[in-house]
């Protein structure tokens, strides 16, 4: 496995004392596997994401294990932190404007990594950088590399954001909601280039995102999260075709379906997202669940196994299935 | 019906000027809008479709009189809202209200529940402090809040919650338009979903008729009979929003749908590596693609993707980047730098929105696709 | 992405400190007006330049006047200079900023352009030429202070009047038909308060601080009338007998201009909605 995550768990500072994001999640990844992250605001995803990259806010406590390649990551000194990430693992972010420097110039970003960690001069670096734009399919490489982030585009930049975490060849690249800000043809095509780079190089992505379709169509396997729990994870297929949660049933059918009369009644879900529950004995979804039981309220749902690594954590989750 | 449409907007143009530096510097005039005609009837919501770039947004705000175009006619049940005299404009904005995208910033921090909800009233004045907590309570009601939410605060509700605040704001003077600007882009899925059903119990109900603004198909497919598509400035495709998509004769409407992630796909399959330079089989020698095709062992998936995957392989689809102001072809069509069908007649003729086939449905487009 | 929320017990303790010592200045002032060891003119020649002890706590000036009555009085200067200074400043601050963010325009630029030209001048090159057109004294001082900070808030007010302006909830406003006051009022006041608030502590102190040196150069509080400021002068003559004359108006000047500054610090955080508890 490149990736063993075990029992993680993440705290943030609150001015009521610390607050859990992340509740004992467990997940693993293979090499060259793509595994998509879905929830919505408040399920932890994003926390998980800057676990993996020991990124989490100042003040936030993470407990539990990541291993990857073998050695653990949780608890590592800083430093060596530093020399994993861009090298071998490397991060994608949801807004490129504010996650690229807007005072350098592109290429020079895009080439950092690389003077960093494989010691490259600068006008090695900056050669393959022109190179790395080119290969992330930017028209005019050399014009954007010596252009400022703010004269391209959202789609450009965030190609250049991509171009600036495969620089490496990192193993494992985290997409957090890359094509969030990006509008729906752009993303299309962001999304098939970072499939295509995924194949011809083997490296493993967890793509986080909010909307199941991208998942769907971009990812081998899923984890549904929810107040900081997996709720449900599996290849994605048996996930999001046959769900074996009630809480990935309810995302699914709140969706407008292609196709579906005008103004249909939407499936909604009642109440509103808790955080996550720390030690409290209960399914954090109990109360909004179609399918509560009492038990479900006293007793921390197990994991039930559905063949193929398809795991939920529901006390029914046998009986859920999509309506006709 | 003979009434007058609900809201009718003619040849509307705007263009906005970047600021040139120094006196000979070209003033890079990006129109907004390159004149946008279409008109909504009362009863039937109308959805705007298009992305960055398209103008839907200052369609918003020109549509509600919020800012003047440079040339055309807005006309709210017959009148024109730009000859209204100051004072009966503002009277007649109470018939035409606006719920915006961002539930956190459409809000005064600072105020209560109450006096946000009741900001039309203010506006319209002569209504008493009892009639006006009362429909502000109604109000709230009617979006599924509490009466008793009035004497709160933005912070202390979630976003779906004040995105209802400010519909139930919007509803307050009983309006019979509401603009909605990407309504529930900021929400999460589940979230949407209530929005999405309050949307469509208030047209039944309440007999609101909205203008919904989205990037997002689904969601107006869900709420809108009639749909019109933009880019750059333009209307490209209008018509009834299911079939139109079930069916697209615009290549950028094709292109939006085919690009629009589904669920409803059987599988993923492993994508090929990325091919370098087509210069063997694309008509376009400076392609390249972004999406493989399947491999030989690969599983087909949808007809849509597939249909886009291979139509960016064979480079009939260019590198999607939106070119910037400076290639704004001043005559011809304004996809033709984007289109897989391009050929020289659209480089030199700008299309005009003309009825095709039956239905109501009009492209703008030399060569509509079947 | 979530942002977490960070403790700051910082800004508690600059809240507390600067009210402290801004009240203790309040104080001084209120008591100055009932009661002061002695009336602070009287002169007591045989007395002069003593010591502190019990009978004059911080002994007596080079014409025997009590040093301590003198600090409670110029207390009393001191806040009379700045409540009216930062008034006048923040009067036709706000009105000519908010003329500036709505009109737009050249109005706008020709505003600003103007608050920039009186910006230019030093501001105690600009209190000189006032008091030495108009006379000394510490009336004029403070006017001359106050026109001072006229286009200091005239900036502000336009710059956060502007970004509220620029919030989807002014646009909802004019959507729903509120006209420029009535938006300007409910909405833009309201919301840059917080700003003008920390910005007119700012002001005080400065306002001290120049009322001070124009006392200092003869051209704010004249005889017998008494200010920190012109204490410090006198005390310059008997710098070498007795130094401490000039530490005690230094001192009440430090510490008045400290804690008005942590007091704006204080409030600014306290002030900003996003430390804010959620209820």
């Amino acid at each position: 496995m490149l990736l063993d995550v075990s029992e993680l768990a993440v705290d943030v500072a609150t001015r009521r004392g610390f607050q859990r994001v992340v509740d004992r999640t467990s997940f693993s990844i293979a090499a060259g596997e793509s595994l998509g992250m879905v929830g919505e605001s408040g399920s932890g995803k994003t926390m998980t994401a800057l676990a993996l990259m020991g990124l989490t806010p100042e003040g936030a406590r993470v407990s539990g294990s990541i291993r990857f390649e073998g050695r653990e990551l949780v608890g590592l000194e800083e430093d060596a932190m530093r020399q994993l990430r861009g090298d071998r693992i490397a991060m994608i972010f949801q807004e490129p404007m504010t996650a690229l420097n807007p005072l350098r110039r592109v290429g020079a970003q895009v080439a950092e990594p690389l003077m960093l960690h494989r010691a490259l001069s600068k006008r090695e670096a900056l050669a393959r950088a022109v190179q790395l734009l080119e290969h992330v399919r930017l028209a005019e490489p050399e014009r954007a590399a010596r252009s400022y982030p703010f004269a391209l585009s959202g789609g450009e930049r965030q190609r250049a954001m991509i171009a600036m975490a495969i620089g490496c060849s990192p193993r494992l690249v985290i997409a957090d909601e890359p094509t969030t800000a990006l509008d729906v043809t752009v993303q299309a095509r962001i999304l098939a280039l970072i499939d295509g780079l995924r194949s011809e190089s083997k490296m493993a992505i967890v793509l986080v995102s909010h909307d199941l379709a991208v998942i769907a169509g971009h990812c081998d396997r899923v984890i549904v999260m929810y107040a900081g729990v997996i709720m449900e994870s599996g290849p994605v297929e048996a996930v999001l075709r046959a769900p074996r949660n009630p809480y990935t049933l309810a995302l699914l059918e709140a969706r407008p379906r292609p196709g579906a009369p005008r103004g249909a009644r939407l499936k909604t879900i009642p109440g509103a997202a808790p955080v996550a529950q720390g030690d409290s004995e209960r399914c954090a979804f109990a109360g909004r669940c179609a399918l509560t039981l009492d038990i479900c309220r006293n007793v921390t749902p197990p994991e039930v196994a559905f063949g193929a690594s398809h795991i939920s954590r529901c006390h029914r989750a046998g009986e859920v299935g999509l309506a006709p | 019906m003979s009434e007058a449409p609900l809201l009718e907007v003619s040849s509307l143009v705007k263009t906005y000027r970047s600021p040139g530096v120094g006196p000979f510097a070209r003033k890079n005039a990006r129109p907004a809008l390159a004149g946008v005609s279409f008109s909504i009837e009362q009863g039937r919501s109308f959805g705007i479709v298009g992305e960055s770039g398209s103008g839907k947004s200052t369609l918003a705000r020109i549509a509600l009189a919020l800012d003047r175009p440079d040339s055309g006619v807005v006309r709210l049940q017959g009148r024109s809202l730009f000859d209204l005299p100051r004072r009966e404009l503002r009277a007649t904005r109470a018939h035409m209200q606006m719920i915006f995208q961002d539930p956190y910033g459409s809000l005064d921090p600072r105020q209560r529940v109450e006096t946000i909800v009741a900001e039309p009233l203010a506006a319209l004045g002569g209504v008493s402090r009892a009639e006006r907590q009362g429909r502000v309570g109604a109000s709230l009601e009617a979006v599924g809040l509490r009466a008793s939410d009035a004497s709160k605060h933005p912070h202390e509700f979630s976003g779906g919650q004040r995105q209802r605040i400010a519909i139930a704001r919007a509803l307050i003077t009983r309006p019979r338009l509401v603009v909605a600007d990407e309504p529930v882009s900021a929400l999460d899925v589940s979230v949407q979903a209530q929005t999405l059903n309050l949307m469509s119990d208030l047209e039944r109900e309440a007999g609101v008729t909205f203008l919904l603004i989205s990037h997002d198909l689904a969601v107006v497919a869900h709420i809108c009979e009639t749909t019109a598509v933009m880019y750059r400035g333009r209307i490209v495709e209008i018509g009834e929003t299911a079939a139109m998509f079930a069916n697209p004769a615009h290549p950028y409407t094709r292109e939006l749908v085919d690009a629009t992630p589904r669920l409803d796909r059987p599988t993923h399959a492993p994508l090929a590596p990325l091919k370098q330079d087509p210069s063997g089989w694309s008509r376009h020698r400076e392609e390249r693609s972004d999406v493989a095709i399947q491999g030989a062992a690969g599983r087909p998936t949808t007809p849509g993707l597939l249909r886009f995957a291979r139509n960016v392989e064979l480079g009939l689809i260019r590198q999607g980047h939106v070119p910037d102001e400076g290639d704004d072809t001043a005559d011809g069509c304004p996809y033709v730098a984007r289109c897989a069908f391009a050929r020289p007649r659209c480089r030199e003729e700008a299309p005009v929105l003309e009825t095709k086939g039956g239905g109501g449905r009009k492209v703008a487009c030399h060569f509509p696709l079947d | 992405m979530t942002v977490s929320a960070r403790f700051r017990p910082q800004g508690g303790l600059s809240l507390w400190l600067g009210a402290v010592l801004v009240a203790a200045l309040i104080a001084a002032a209120l008591l100055s007006l009932i009661w002061t060891p002695y009336p602070p003119t009287a002169i007591d020649i045989p007395h002069k330049l003593a010591p502190p002890s019990a009978a004059h706590w911080f002994g007596t000036d080079n014409l025997g006047r009590d040093v301590a009555s003198q600090i409670l009085v110029g207390s009393r200067v001191s806040i009379l200079v700045g409540v009216i200074a930062v008034g006048i400043g923040l009067a036709f601050g706000i009105v000519l900023g908010l003329i500036a963010a709505f009109s737009k325009g050249l109005v706008e630029d020709g505003l600003m352009k103007l608050s920039d030209f009186v910006f230019a001048f030093p501001a105690l090159l600009l209190a000189i030429m006032l008091t030495s057109t108009f006379g000394p004294g510490v009336v004029n001082a403070i006017i001359a202070i106050g026109i001072y900070n006229v286009p200091i808030i005239a900036k502000l007010t336009r710059a956060t009047a502007n970004g509220v302006l620029s919030r989807e909830y002014a646009l909802a406003a004019r959507a729903a038909g509120r006209g420029p006051l009535a938006i300007a009022i409910d909405h833009v006041l309201p919301n840059i308060a917080p700003a003008l608030i920390v910005q007119a502590t700012i002001q005080f102190a400065i306002a001290i601080l120049a009322e001070a040196a124009l006392s200092y150069l003869g051209l704010g509080a004249q005889p017998p009338e008494t200010s920190w400021g012109k204490m410090l002068a006198d005390a310059q003559n008997v710098l070498y007998n007795a130094p401490r004359l000039a530490l005690y108006p230094g001192i009440a000047i430090a510490l008045s201009v400290l804690g008005l500054n942590l007091l704006g610090d204080g409030l600014r955080d306290a002030l900003d909605p996003k430390l804010r508890a959620r209820s």
